[in-house]
Protein backbone atom coordinates (compact mmCIF):
# COMPACT_ATOMS: atom_id res chain seq x y z
CA UNK A 1 0.00 0.00 0.00
CA UNK A 2 2.97 2.52 -0.91
CA UNK A 3 0.44 5.04 -2.33
CA UNK A 4 -1.74 5.44 1.44
CA UNK A 5 -0.99 7.44 3.84
CA UNK A 6 -0.55 5.85 7.25
CA UNK A 7 -3.65 7.44 9.74
CA UNK A 8 -4.61 6.65 13.15
CA UNK A 9 -7.92 6.90 12.38
CA UNK A 10 -11.10 4.93 10.69
CA UNK A 11 -9.70 1.63 10.69
CA UNK A 12 -12.53 -0.13 8.68
CA UNK A 13 -11.39 -1.28 5.18
CA UNK A 14 -8.33 -3.65 4.77
CA UNK A 15 -6.42 -1.80 2.52
CA UNK A 16 -6.07 0.94 5.22
CA UNK A 17 -2.43 1.81 5.67
CA UNK A 18 -2.27 0.32 9.31
CA UNK A 19 -3.15 -2.96 8.46
CA UNK A 20 1.37 -2.84 7.16
CA UNK A 21 2.90 -5.84 5.71
CA UNK A 22 3.87 -7.05 9.69
CA UNK A 23 0.46 -6.42 10.69
CA UNK A 24 -1.22 -8.45 7.97
CA UNK A 25 0.61 -11.16 8.86
CA UNK A 26 -0.46 -11.31 12.74
CA UNK A 27 -3.66 -11.77 10.63
CA UNK A 28 -3.05 -13.91 8.08
CA UNK A 29 -0.22 -16.74 9.44
CA UNK A 30 -2.51 -18.03 12.20
CA UNK A 31 -5.01 -19.02 9.59
CA UNK A 32 -2.37 -21.61 7.47
CA UNK A 33 0.98 -21.85 8.80
CA UNK A 34 0.37 -20.68 12.59
CA UNK A 35 -2.51 -22.08 13.08
CA UNK A 36 -3.54 -22.12 16.93
CA UNK A 37 -5.22 -25.82 16.73
CA UNK A 38 -3.09 -27.26 14.48
CA UNK A 39 0.01 -25.66 14.89
CA UNK A 40 0.13 -24.50 17.93
CA UNK A 41 -1.86 -27.24 19.68
CA UNK A 42 -4.36 -24.24 22.04
CA UNK A 43 -7.66 -24.48 22.34
CA UNK A 44 -8.55 -27.91 21.49
CA UNK A 45 -11.14 -28.84 24.46
CA UNK A 46 -13.97 -26.52 22.68
CA UNK A 47 -13.01 -27.00 19.37
CA UNK A 48 -13.99 -31.03 19.11
CA UNK A 49 -17.08 -31.03 21.42
CA UNK A 50 -19.60 -28.52 19.53
CA UNK A 51 -18.45 -29.28 15.77
CA UNK A 52 -21.33 -31.67 15.76
CA UNK A 53 -23.66 -28.97 13.28
CA UNK A 54 -22.49 -25.73 11.97
CA UNK A 55 -24.41 -23.47 13.85
CA UNK A 56 -23.17 -23.86 17.18
CA UNK A 57 -19.58 -23.84 15.52
CA UNK A 58 -20.19 -19.97 14.02
CA UNK A 59 -21.54 -18.94 17.35
CA UNK A 60 -18.51 -19.97 18.69
CA UNK A 61 -15.55 -19.24 16.76
CA UNK A 62 -17.63 -15.44 16.72
CA UNK A 63 -17.78 -15.68 20.44
CA UNK A 64 -14.08 -16.76 20.78
CA UNK A 65 -13.17 -13.72 18.78
CA UNK A 66 -15.04 -11.65 21.38
CA UNK A 67 -13.05 -12.69 23.87
CA UNK A 68 -9.74 -13.02 22.46
CA UNK A 69 -9.90 -9.29 21.01
CA UNK A 70 -11.13 -8.06 24.30
CA UNK A 71 -9.07 -9.44 26.55
CA UNK A 72 -5.96 -8.94 24.09
CA UNK A 73 -6.69 -5.61 24.60
CA UNK A 74 -7.45 -5.03 28.11
CA UNK A 75 -4.40 -7.14 29.01
CA UNK A 76 -2.01 -5.06 26.49
CA UNK A 77 -3.46 -1.78 27.87
CA UNK A 78 -2.55 -3.29 31.58
CA UNK A 79 0.64 -4.82 30.79
CA UNK A 80 3.19 -2.82 32.48
CA UNK A 81 1.01 -2.74 35.44
CA UNK A 82 0.62 -6.47 36.31
CA UNK A 83 3.17 -7.71 38.58
CA UNK A 84 4.76 -10.96 37.00
CA UNK A 85 4.01 -13.08 39.81
CA UNK A 86 0.47 -12.96 39.74
CA UNK A 87 -0.24 -12.34 36.30
CA UNK A 88 -1.99 -15.64 35.23
CA UNK A 89 -4.56 -14.85 38.11
CA UNK A 90 -4.97 -11.02 36.83
CA UNK A 91 -5.07 -12.51 33.20
CA UNK A 92 -8.27 -14.80 34.15
CA UNK A 93 -10.57 -12.62 36.04
CA UNK A 94 -10.09 -10.38 32.92
CA UNK A 95 -11.18 -13.28 30.43
CA UNK A 96 -14.03 -14.28 32.63
CA UNK A 97 -15.05 -11.28 32.84
CA UNK A 98 -15.27 -10.65 29.53
CA UNK A 99 -17.05 -14.68 28.90
CA UNK A 100 -19.61 -13.13 31.33
CA UNK A 101 -20.30 -10.87 29.38
CA UNK A 102 -20.67 -12.66 26.06
CA UNK A 103 -22.66 -15.59 27.97
CA UNK A 104 -25.24 -13.17 29.05
CA UNK A 105 -25.44 -11.68 25.97
CA UNK A 106 -25.64 -14.89 23.98
CA UNK A 107 -28.47 -16.28 26.71
CA UNK A 108 -30.33 -12.68 25.91
CA UNK A 109 -30.24 -12.74 22.27
CA UNK A 110 -29.75 -16.24 20.96
CA UNK A 111 -31.01 -18.12 23.81
CA UNK A 112 -31.36 -21.81 22.09
CA UNK A 113 -27.82 -21.57 20.65
CA UNK A 114 -26.59 -21.05 24.22
CA UNK A 115 -28.34 -24.19 25.62
CA UNK A 116 -27.09 -25.91 22.99
CA UNK A 117 -23.35 -24.58 23.43
CA UNK A 118 -23.55 -24.98 27.54
CA UNK A 119 -20.41 -25.54 29.53
CA UNK A 120 -18.76 -24.45 26.46
CA UNK A 121 -19.80 -20.63 26.70
CA UNK A 122 -17.81 -20.98 29.98
CA UNK A 123 -15.05 -23.09 29.33
CA UNK A 124 -13.36 -20.00 26.64
CA UNK A 125 -11.99 -18.87 30.46
CA UNK A 126 -9.84 -21.51 30.42
CA UNK A 127 -9.36 -22.00 26.59
CA UNK A 128 -5.43 -22.55 26.24
CA UNK A 129 -5.95 -20.13 22.82
CA UNK A 130 -7.01 -16.96 25.22
CA UNK A 131 -4.68 -17.53 27.94
CA UNK A 132 -1.55 -18.71 25.35
CA UNK A 133 -2.01 -15.83 23.43
CA UNK A 134 -2.49 -13.36 26.59
CA UNK A 135 1.21 -14.78 27.74
CA UNK A 136 3.07 -15.15 24.67
CA UNK A 137 1.84 -11.89 22.82
CA UNK A 138 -0.64 -9.35 24.41
CA UNK A 139 2.32 -9.34 27.19
CA UNK A 140 4.46 -8.06 25.28
CA UNK A 141 2.99 -6.25 22.44
CA UNK A 142 1.14 -2.69 21.56
CA UNK A 143 -2.36 -2.52 21.84
CA UNK A 144 -3.21 -2.43 17.87
CA UNK A 145 -0.88 -5.51 17.49
CA UNK A 146 -2.94 -7.17 20.22
CA UNK A 147 -6.13 -6.70 18.68
CA UNK A 148 -5.39 -8.01 15.87
CA UNK A 149 -3.41 -10.84 16.97
CA UNK A 150 -6.45 -11.97 18.71
CA UNK A 151 -8.48 -11.23 15.52
CA UNK A 152 -6.10 -13.50 14.03
CA UNK A 153 -5.87 -16.17 15.86
CA UNK A 154 -9.69 -16.74 16.66
CA UNK A 155 -10.24 -16.48 13.01
CA UNK A 156 -7.73 -19.29 12.82
CA UNK A 157 -9.53 -21.24 15.52
CA UNK A 158 -12.73 -20.66 13.73
CA UNK A 159 -11.62 -21.97 10.34
CA UNK A 160 -11.14 -25.24 11.54
CA UNK A 161 -13.81 -25.45 13.71
CA UNK A 162 -15.97 -24.45 10.56
CA UNK A 163 -14.44 -26.86 8.78
CA UNK A 164 -14.16 -29.71 10.98
CA UNK A 165 -18.37 -28.75 11.67
CA UNK A 166 -18.76 -28.68 7.96
CA UNK A 167 -17.67 -32.46 7.18
CA UNK A 168 -19.02 -33.88 10.59
CA UNK A 169 -22.61 -32.23 9.70
CA UNK A 170 -22.48 -32.97 5.95
CA UNK A 171 -21.92 -36.89 6.24
CA UNK A 172 -23.64 -36.95 9.73
CA UNK A 173 -27.40 -35.71 9.17
CA UNK A 174 -26.64 -34.65 5.55
CA UNK A 175 -27.12 -31.04 6.89
CA UNK A 176 -25.41 -27.55 6.44
CA UNK A 177 -26.87 -25.04 9.02
CA UNK A 178 -30.01 -27.45 9.90
CA UNK A 179 -30.74 -27.19 6.20
CA UNK A 180 -30.93 -30.25 4.04
CA UNK A 181 -28.72 -30.26 1.26
CA UNK A 182 -28.24 -34.69 0.54
CA UNK A 183 -31.44 -34.30 -1.72
CA UNK A 184 -34.01 -36.99 -1.07
CA UNK A 185 -33.15 -38.62 -4.47
CA UNK A 186 -29.66 -40.01 -3.39
CA UNK A 187 -30.93 -41.49 -0.05
CA UNK A 188 -33.72 -43.37 -2.09
CA UNK A 189 -30.56 -44.54 -4.25
CA UNK A 190 -29.59 -46.07 -0.78
CA UNK A 191 -27.17 -43.81 0.40
CA UNK A 192 -27.02 -43.90 4.52
CA UNK A 193 -26.25 -40.85 6.97
CA UNK A 194 -22.94 -41.91 8.52
CA UNK A 195 -24.02 -41.76 12.02
CA UNK A 196 -20.30 -41.96 13.27
CA UNK A 197 -19.78 -38.75 12.37
CA UNK A 198 -21.92 -37.32 15.31
CA UNK A 199 -20.07 -39.06 17.51
CA UNK A 200 -17.08 -38.02 19.48
CA UNK A 201 -14.32 -40.18 17.94
CA UNK A 202 -14.91 -38.68 14.39
CA UNK A 203 -14.10 -35.14 15.31
CA UNK A 204 -10.48 -36.31 16.47
CA UNK A 205 -10.45 -38.30 13.64
CA UNK A 206 -11.20 -35.37 11.60
CA UNK A 207 -8.30 -32.55 13.40
CA UNK A 208 -5.88 -35.79 12.76
CA UNK A 209 -6.93 -35.66 8.83
CA UNK A 210 -6.75 -32.16 8.66
CA UNK A 211 -3.63 -31.62 10.10
CA UNK A 212 -2.64 -34.69 7.65
CA UNK A 213 -3.58 -32.87 4.74
CA UNK A 214 -1.95 -29.36 6.53
CA UNK A 215 1.14 -31.15 6.75
CA UNK A 216 1.87 -32.84 3.43
CA UNK A 217 1.31 -29.71 2.30
CA UNK A 218 3.42 -27.43 3.98
CA UNK A 219 6.37 -30.09 4.35
CA UNK A 220 8.16 -27.48 7.33
CA UNK A 221 5.65 -28.03 9.60
CA UNK A 222 6.57 -31.67 10.02
CA UNK A 223 7.45 -33.10 13.67
CA UNK A 224 10.94 -34.53 13.90
CA UNK A 225 9.91 -36.60 16.66
CA UNK B 1 -23.95 -46.42 48.35
CA UNK B 2 -24.78 -48.09 45.10
CA UNK B 3 -25.49 -44.52 43.70
CA UNK B 4 -22.38 -43.19 44.98
CA UNK B 5 -20.63 -46.43 42.98
CA UNK B 6 -22.27 -46.02 39.97
CA UNK B 7 -22.38 -42.23 39.73
CA UNK B 8 -17.86 -42.80 40.03
CA UNK B 9 -18.21 -45.64 37.36
CA UNK B 10 -19.88 -43.61 34.85
CA UNK B 11 -17.54 -40.34 35.89
CA UNK B 12 -14.76 -42.44 34.99
CA UNK B 13 -15.74 -44.52 31.91
CA UNK B 14 -18.76 -43.18 30.21
CA UNK B 15 -18.72 -40.11 30.80
CA UNK B 16 -15.21 -39.85 30.51
CA UNK B 17 -13.55 -35.97 30.73
CA UNK B 18 -11.28 -36.56 27.46
CA UNK B 19 -13.33 -39.06 25.44
CA UNK B 20 -16.61 -38.26 26.32
CA UNK B 21 -16.46 -34.36 26.22
CA UNK B 22 -12.97 -33.59 25.34
CA UNK B 23 -12.18 -31.32 28.41
CA UNK B 24 -8.26 -30.94 29.13
CA UNK B 25 -6.64 -31.71 25.61
CA UNK B 26 -4.56 -29.21 25.22
CA UNK B 27 -2.39 -30.28 28.68
CA UNK B 28 -3.61 -34.04 27.62
CA UNK B 29 -1.56 -33.65 24.04
CA UNK B 30 1.83 -31.23 25.63
CA UNK B 31 2.74 -33.41 28.73
CA UNK B 32 1.61 -36.87 27.41
CA UNK B 33 5.09 -38.08 25.59
CA UNK B 34 6.42 -39.80 28.57
CA UNK B 35 4.80 -41.99 31.05
CA UNK B 36 6.35 -40.50 34.20
CA UNK B 37 5.14 -36.83 33.77
CA UNK B 38 1.94 -38.03 32.23
CA UNK B 39 1.00 -39.75 35.34
CA UNK B 40 2.48 -37.16 37.69
CA UNK B 41 -0.12 -34.71 35.95
CA UNK B 42 -3.18 -37.04 36.21
CA UNK B 43 -2.63 -37.25 40.10
CA UNK B 44 -2.44 -33.71 39.99
CA UNK B 45 -5.78 -33.23 38.21
CA UNK B 46 -7.43 -36.12 40.39
CA UNK B 47 -5.91 -33.72 43.42
CA UNK B 48 -7.53 -30.75 42.58
CA UNK B 49 -10.65 -31.90 40.85
CA UNK B 50 -11.85 -33.96 44.04
CA UNK B 51 -11.27 -30.66 45.90
CA UNK B 52 -12.56 -28.04 43.80
CA UNK B 53 -15.76 -29.71 42.88
CA UNK B 54 -17.13 -30.33 46.22
CA UNK B 55 -16.16 -26.91 47.28
CA UNK B 56 -17.75 -24.88 44.21
CA UNK B 57 -20.82 -26.90 45.32
CA UNK B 58 -21.54 -25.69 48.76
CA UNK B 59 -20.66 -22.02 47.07
CA UNK B 60 -23.41 -22.85 44.04
CA UNK B 61 -25.86 -24.01 46.65
CA UNK B 62 -25.30 -21.39 49.28
CA UNK B 63 -24.31 -18.27 47.64
CA UNK B 64 -24.80 -18.24 43.77
CA UNK B 65 -27.81 -20.24 42.73
CA UNK B 66 -31.69 -18.45 43.03
CA UNK B 67 -32.27 -17.67 46.14
CA UNK B 68 -29.75 -19.45 47.86
CA UNK B 69 -29.04 -16.36 50.09
CA UNK B 70 -32.02 -17.54 51.84
CA UNK B 71 -29.99 -18.60 54.80
CA UNK B 72 -29.14 -14.33 55.01
CA UNK B 73 -32.73 -13.35 55.82
CA UNK B 74 -36.25 -13.29 53.53
CA UNK B 75 -34.48 -9.53 52.45
CA UNK B 76 -31.91 -11.66 49.85
CA UNK B 77 -34.17 -15.12 49.78
CA UNK B 78 -34.88 -13.50 45.66
CA UNK B 79 -31.26 -12.98 44.82
CA UNK B 80 -29.64 -14.31 42.34
CA UNK B 81 -26.07 -14.38 41.42
CA UNK B 82 -25.53 -17.28 38.95
CA UNK B 83 -24.24 -15.15 36.47
CA UNK B 84 -21.08 -14.61 38.78
CA UNK B 85 -20.35 -18.85 39.16
CA UNK B 86 -17.53 -18.42 36.04
CA UNK B 87 -15.79 -16.00 38.30
CA UNK B 88 -16.06 -17.30 41.24
CA UNK B 89 -15.71 -21.06 39.94
CA UNK B 90 -12.12 -19.90 38.40
CA UNK B 91 -11.25 -17.97 41.54
CA UNK B 92 -11.64 -20.86 43.99
CA UNK B 93 -9.74 -23.49 41.22
CA UNK B 94 -6.80 -20.52 40.91
CA UNK B 95 -6.29 -19.85 44.36
CA UNK B 96 -7.20 -23.82 45.33
CA UNK B 97 -4.00 -24.89 42.88
CA UNK B 98 -2.03 -21.95 44.96
CA UNK B 99 -3.18 -23.55 47.85
CA UNK B 100 -2.20 -26.86 46.87
CA UNK B 101 1.16 -25.78 45.66
CA UNK B 102 2.45 -24.40 48.84
CA UNK B 103 0.83 -27.41 50.94
CA UNK B 104 2.91 -29.36 48.94
CA UNK B 105 6.31 -28.02 48.89
CA UNK B 106 6.09 -27.70 52.32
CA UNK B 107 5.22 -31.21 53.26
CA UNK B 108 6.11 -33.49 50.38
CA UNK B 109 8.88 -31.64 48.77
CA UNK B 110 9.61 -35.16 46.87
CA UNK B 111 6.30 -34.80 45.18
CA UNK B 112 6.90 -31.07 44.59
CA UNK B 113 10.26 -32.44 42.83
CA UNK B 114 7.98 -34.52 40.20
CA UNK B 115 4.73 -32.42 40.42
CA UNK B 116 6.06 -28.87 40.68
CA UNK B 117 6.17 -27.45 37.14
CA UNK B 118 2.43 -28.83 36.36
CA UNK B 119 0.71 -27.57 39.91
CA UNK B 120 0.73 -24.07 38.11
CA UNK B 121 -0.63 -25.45 34.50
CA UNK B 122 -3.45 -27.02 36.06
CA UNK B 123 -5.38 -23.53 36.91
CA UNK B 124 -6.15 -23.26 33.12
CA UNK B 125 -6.67 -26.75 32.74
CA UNK B 126 -10.45 -27.47 31.06
CA UNK B 127 -11.27 -30.64 33.01
CA UNK B 128 -10.50 -28.75 35.97
CA UNK B 129 -13.47 -25.63 35.36
CA UNK B 130 -15.26 -28.63 33.18
CA UNK B 131 -16.04 -30.61 35.91
CA UNK B 132 -17.28 -27.53 38.34
CA UNK B 133 -19.62 -26.55 35.59
CA UNK B 134 -20.67 -29.69 34.68
CA UNK B 135 -21.40 -30.35 38.74
CA UNK B 136 -23.51 -26.61 38.52
CA UNK B 137 -25.39 -28.51 35.31
CA UNK B 138 -26.13 -31.77 37.03
CA UNK B 139 -27.93 -30.39 40.29
CA UNK B 140 -26.41 -32.93 42.32
CA UNK B 141 -28.26 -33.39 45.91
CA UNK B 142 -25.70 -33.37 48.21
CA UNK B 143 -21.94 -32.55 48.88
CA UNK B 144 -20.45 -36.28 48.78
CA UNK B 145 -22.18 -36.71 45.63
CA UNK B 146 -19.93 -33.48 44.01
CA UNK B 147 -16.99 -34.75 45.68
CA UNK B 148 -17.66 -38.39 44.30
CA UNK B 149 -18.00 -36.90 40.70
CA UNK B 150 -14.67 -35.05 41.13
CA UNK B 151 -12.82 -37.69 42.49
CA UNK B 152 -14.20 -39.84 39.15
CA UNK B 153 -13.52 -37.49 36.48
CA UNK B 154 -10.18 -37.15 37.86
CA UNK B 155 -9.55 -40.86 37.59
CA UNK B 156 -10.84 -40.87 34.39
CA UNK B 157 -8.75 -38.43 33.18
CA UNK B 158 -5.43 -40.15 34.82
CA UNK B 159 -6.62 -43.28 33.12
CA UNK B 160 -6.42 -41.56 29.15
CA UNK B 161 -3.40 -39.39 29.63
CA UNK B 162 -1.63 -42.82 31.07
CA UNK B 163 -2.78 -45.23 28.09
CA UNK B 164 -1.81 -42.38 25.48
CA UNK B 165 1.11 -41.80 26.92
CA UNK B 166 2.03 -45.19 27.30
CA UNK B 167 0.85 -45.74 23.33
CA UNK B 168 3.01 -42.63 22.29
CA UNK B 169 6.12 -44.25 23.79
CA UNK B 170 6.00 -47.54 22.21
CA UNK B 171 5.02 -45.21 18.95
CA UNK B 172 8.19 -43.67 18.65
CA UNK B 173 9.46 -47.24 16.70
CA UNK B 174 7.27 -47.20 14.32
CA UNK B 175 7.07 -45.79 10.64
CA UNK B 176 4.49 -43.20 11.13
CA UNK B 177 3.74 -41.27 7.65
CA UNK B 178 5.82 -38.07 7.88
CA UNK B 179 3.11 -35.53 8.20
CA UNK B 180 0.99 -37.61 10.71
CA UNK B 181 4.38 -37.47 13.25
CA UNK B 182 3.40 -36.31 16.40
CA UNK B 183 0.43 -34.03 16.35
CA UNK B 184 -1.60 -35.86 13.87
CA UNK B 185 -1.07 -39.77 15.26
CA UNK B 186 -1.93 -38.52 18.54
CA UNK B 187 -5.18 -37.06 17.48
CA UNK B 188 -6.41 -40.38 15.14
CA UNK B 189 -5.40 -42.40 18.23
CA UNK B 190 -7.30 -40.54 20.51
CA UNK B 191 -10.26 -40.88 18.52
CA UNK B 192 -9.45 -44.70 17.93
CA UNK B 193 -9.53 -45.08 21.62
CA UNK B 194 -12.32 -42.94 22.56
CA UNK B 195 -14.25 -45.66 20.13
CA UNK B 196 -13.31 -47.93 22.30
CA UNK B 197 -14.40 -45.96 25.18
CA UNK B 198 -17.85 -45.99 23.61
CA UNK B 199 -18.06 -49.29 24.48
CA UNK B 200 -18.49 -48.71 27.97
CA UNK B 201 -22.11 -46.62 27.11
CA UNK B 202 -25.09 -48.17 28.88
CA UNK B 203 -23.30 -49.40 31.72
CA UNK B 204 -25.08 -49.24 35.20
CA UNK B 205 -24.53 -51.30 38.19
Amino acid sequence: MPEKKATLLFVNKEREPLFSKKNRKLLSDPMDDNNPITVQVLGICSALAITVQLKPAVVMSISVMAVMAASNVIISILRNLIPNRIRIIVQLVVVASVVILVDQILRAYAYDVSKELSIFIGLIITNCIVMGRLEAFALGNGVWKSFLDGIGNAAGYGVILILVAFFRELFGSGKLFGFQVIPDAVYEMGYVNNGLMLLSPMALITVGILIWIQRSRNRTLIEKN
Amino acid sequence: MEAYLNLFVKSIFIENMIFAYFLGMCSYLAVSKTVKTAVGLGFAVIFVLAITVPINFLLDTYLLQAGALSWLGSAYADLDLSFLSFIMFIAVIASMVQLVEMIVEKFAPALYGALGIFLPLIAVNCAILGGSLFMQQKDFSGVAESAVYGLGSGIGWLLAILAIAAIREKITYSNVPAPLRGLGITFIITGLMALGFMSFMGIKL
